[in-house]
């Protein structure tokens, strides 16, 4: 068995598919920062807002005013040397660490897909991605002809569970047996041509895309893997991930899953690609040069199979977590983040907060849109830990306003996958005595209604 | 592999087809199965309620002009009663066309209450009025001045009494900025004229066929925007500003008889917030602007196709309720507050529990954004 795995950690491979993988995320990264700076969301979401939902042990990592912008600058820049491979190893950790920041800064921004690059990028720091055709590769006039095998089967194996965990989350009687939420969404895109008044309206439709959704995430690893389904299996992924960019407002996720998936194509069809890359930068004037090609030899002792076994078996289990809390998760959504429940659950909620002082015995109701800006409040009135890191916020921003001995409470409603809404939080516990923990929060009232599977 | 290649071909064309089709914010609908006919109830709400409601409040706005005009021709009791009057006609048809802040009223700000700033925010401020009176310089159009305009402003120089006045209409003859109030009433009178008109203007020259047209499911197609319009309206306008504030329900038990629509003239707030709930529910149902029992497609009906008829009368409900708690109230909420401010309160938990069904039910069955949010989503 150990000499198995030795023989394995030994193995290695060309690195083709490792390069354009860096030179594709790379520019997928570069691409998507430019694209956000030029929506105007670094000022909307991280400079605008007066108040900012931190993430739990993070609190210390907020926003920097206009000096976020610089933030925002490093890591497009780091993305396009990542791409170039120009001083990786420098370049993609420090992507990885503005990246992350960014994505701490305020978790009304939280997106599995975002989780995801933050996932892959720390992947990226240990692995040899400027191994070949990289401009690394110019400077030391050296190229590897061979990097060790393990370093591309993480970076299938991340795509593997990334997508094989979004397809369990899908196996529940919501999603499976009552067509929800799609059944919500796919109705509202009524204007899409030829399909938006007839299939989109029908209930088999909803059903069917549902079971396909569910069966693709799952199986999509596996076709991918094997050889003679490959080609097919890609064909499915750009279709998937078009129809849902079509469908919904999910950015850049669907092109970044495209292109990642190229990694499973083997070394020929890579070079190939790395030929077609050579060939425009060379009408753009860059001359190529001929480059000692040496083998990959493996750095004694190295301690990145461990880590990255660690790191493997930490996303294995960190999706389960969910079990460890009583009550549907889909309602108290504790151990929903982290687990790729992508696009998995509609929540509409609302949120009134009252502040009491104990000893006058008066009351006030907040206005939520002093305080937060709409998505921030969308987001905050579907999820408990916000809910409670609100009142909190509220509970100081009045004490400094002079009030005392104050209490808040809150009149909340959620309407989850097409239910009618029902109240979420208990209004009769006052939120400021509570305290954000990992414990389960017994102040959300029960779901009223049973949601069976995984 | 070629057979491959040519497959992968071919799907990358159709997907490509489809997303060039579709990438538009206001492609319209393309189908022929039209199951739900969402152009006629963008039809049914713009050419049976919001256009009839609109040029209906225009002509009262133009009869209240005329009132003005004779009142400032011929200054006494009868002529400012008039002036009363036809500001109260104005005022009731003003309930009605508040909710619309789409197309040219839209434009007019981005202040969360929409239009309204430039014609119903109170309660107004005495202090910016008078030092206008007095001579010092304004502009109606600015944001410090949504306080001194429109029918509250209205309001207070036909009702109220100025600083050392003994009646109304002293302001506009024996106080010694006699001149400034009759200046700066017919500033607030053109204000409220030249911004009527141009919405008018705006939905019978072009707005009305974009608004129709425009039936695209994004969060700027209209029936987004409408509704986002509506459920806005009756959460800030009716239930806080009407009943919500002066009942003290926003700040710590301390109740503001003086924060009602219409204060100055003091007994026709009940009179407002019932029409403007009766606004609000006609809306919901579709029943046209000029009476009559007919209704065309509306948010009940595509409540109803969407299977979700419990919900629409669970709203209904919800609106009668709401309606027989105001009815208990006194004809002037000041009144109310200060006798007895819980049923003031009833009166607002009743309205409340429409805003959960409108702002979480509704808008979740619909799938409605709730306040355009531009984000990615997952």
């Amino acid at each position: 068995m150990t000499s198995q795995i030795r023989s394995y950690l030994k193995s290695t491979v060309n690195p083709a598919p490792l390069a354009v993988f860096r030179i594709g995320f790379g520019l997928m990264m570069c691409f998507s920062i430019i694209r956000f700076w030029s929506y105007g969301w670094i000022e909307k979401l991280y400079i605008d807002p007066k108040f900012h939902f931190s993430y739990f042990g993070f609190e210390w990592i907020k926003p920097l005013e206009t000096y976020t912008y610089f933030i925002f600058a490093i890591c497009g820049l780091s993305a396009l040397l990542v791409a170039l491979g120009l001083k990786y190893r420098l370049s993609i950790i420090l992507f990885f660490l503005s990246f992350t920041y960014i994505e701490l800064m305020d978790k009304t921004t939280y997106l599995n897909h975002y989780y995801f690059i933050s996932l892959m990028s720390f992947l990226l720091c240990f692995l040899p991605a400027n191994a070949y055709y990289s401009v690394d590769n110019l400077i030391r006039r050296k190229s590897y002809q061979s990097i060790p095998k393990w370093s591309i089967d993480s970076i299938k194996l991340m795509l593997s569970i990334v997508y094989i965990y979004a397809g369990l989350a899908k196996i529940n009687s919501d999603w499976l047996f009552k067509a929800m939420p799609l059944k919500l969404w796919l109705p509202s895109k009524y204007d899409l041509p030829i399909i938006g008044e007839s299939l989109m309206q029908e209930h088999w439709f909803h059903v069917a895309v549902s079971w396909s959704g569910m069966l693709y995430d799952l199986s999509i690893p596996f076709l991918l893997f094997y050889r003679r389904t490959r080609i097919f299996a890609f064909v499915l992924v750009v279709f998937f991930h078009v129809f849902t960019r079509v469908l919904f407002p999910i950015g850049m996720f669907p092109y970044i899953m495209i292109v990642s998936t190229l990694i499973f194509f083997d070394a020929y069809a890579h070079e190939r690609i790395i030929k077609v890359i050579k060939y425009v930068v060379q009408r753009l004037g860059f001359k190529s040069l001929k480059l000692e090609a040496i083998s990959w030899v493996n750095k004694k002792p190295n301690f990145v199979p461990v880590l990255l076994t660690v790191f493997f078996t930490i996303q294995l289990f960190l999706p389960f977590r969910y079990l460890t809390y009583p009550d549907e998760l889909f309602w108290t959504e504790e151990g929903y983040r982290y687990s790729w429940r992508v696009m998995l659950i509609e929540k509409t909620g609302y949120a009134e907060f009252k502040v009491v002082d104990a000893k006058k015995n008066t009351s006030f109701l907040v206005k939520n849109s002093d305080f937060l800006t709409p998505f921030q409040e969308k987001e905050m009135t579907t999820q408990p830990d916000f809910i409670l890191e609100y009142a909190h916020f509220l509970g100081q921003h009045f004490k400094s306003q002079g009030h005392d001995n104050l209490e808040i409470y809150v009149d909340s409603y959620v309407a989850l996958n097409g239910r009618r809404s029902q109240r979420f939080v208990n209004p009769k516990i006052d939120l400021l005595k509570i305290n954000d923990s990992f414990e389960h929060k017994e102040w959300i009232l029960p779901f009223n209604d049973e949601i069976k599977g995984l | 592999m070629k057979k491959m290649i040519k497959k992968l071909v071919l799907l990358i064309c159709f997907v490509g087809l489809v997303i060039a089709c579709s990438s538009s914010d206001d492609s319209n609908g393309g189908g022929n199965n039209d199951n739900f006919d969402r152009s006629g109830l963008l039809t049914n709400y713009a050419d049976n309620i919001i256009v009839p409601a609109i040029t209906n409040f225009q002509s009262k706005v133009l009869a209240l002009n005329a009132a003005r005009e004779n009142f400032l021709n011929n200054t006494n009791q009868t002529n400012l009663d008039l002036l009363s009057d036809a500001w109260l006609d104005a005022y009731k048809a003003w309930q009605f066309v508040g909710m619309y802040n789409i197309g040219e009223a839209e434009s007019f700000t981005s202040n969360l209450n929409g239009f309204r700033v430039y014609y119903n925010v109170y309660p107004v401020s005495l202090s910016l009025i008078q030092s206008a009176a007095a001579g010092a310089s304004y502009s109606l159009d600015s944001d410090a001045y949504y306080a001194a305009q429109g029918f509250p402003a209205l309001d207070f120089l036909i009702h109220g009494i100025a600083d050392g006045d003994s009646i109304p209409i002293d302001k506009f003859t024996s106080n010694s900025n006699s001149q400034g109030f009759i200046d700066y009433l017919n500033a607030v009178q053109t204000q409220i004229n030249t911004r009527t008109q141009s919405i008018v203007n705006n939905w019978q020259n072009n707005f009305r066929d974009e608004f129709v047209n425009n039936t695209s499911s994004s969060a700027t197609g209209s029936i987004s925007k409408i509704i986002n319009d509506y459920i806005n309206y009756y959460e800030r306008a009716l239930r806080a500003n009407k009943i919500g504030v002066p009942a003290g329900n926003f700040s710590a038990g301390q109740t503001f008889p003086d924060k009602v629509e219409a204060y100055y003239k003091n007994d026709v707030s009940r009179e407002l917030a019932l029409l403007s709930l009766e606004a609000v529910q006609r809306f919901f149902n579709g029943q046209s602007f000029n009476g009559g029992t007919t209704s065309g497609e509306s948010l009940a009906s595509y409540l109803d196709y969407l299977d979700n008829s419990d919900l629409k009368n669970d709203i209904n409900a919800q609106f009668n309720a709401s309606r027989q708690q105001i009815q208990t109230l006194n004809t002037s909420f000041s009144q109310q507050v200060s006798n007895d401010n819980t049923k003031m309160t009833m009166a607002y938990d009743a309205l409340q529990a429409a805003v959960v069904l409108l702002k979480v039910d509704m808008a979740s069955v619909f799938d409605i954004q709730i306040d355009f949010i531009d984000n990615d989503g997952d």
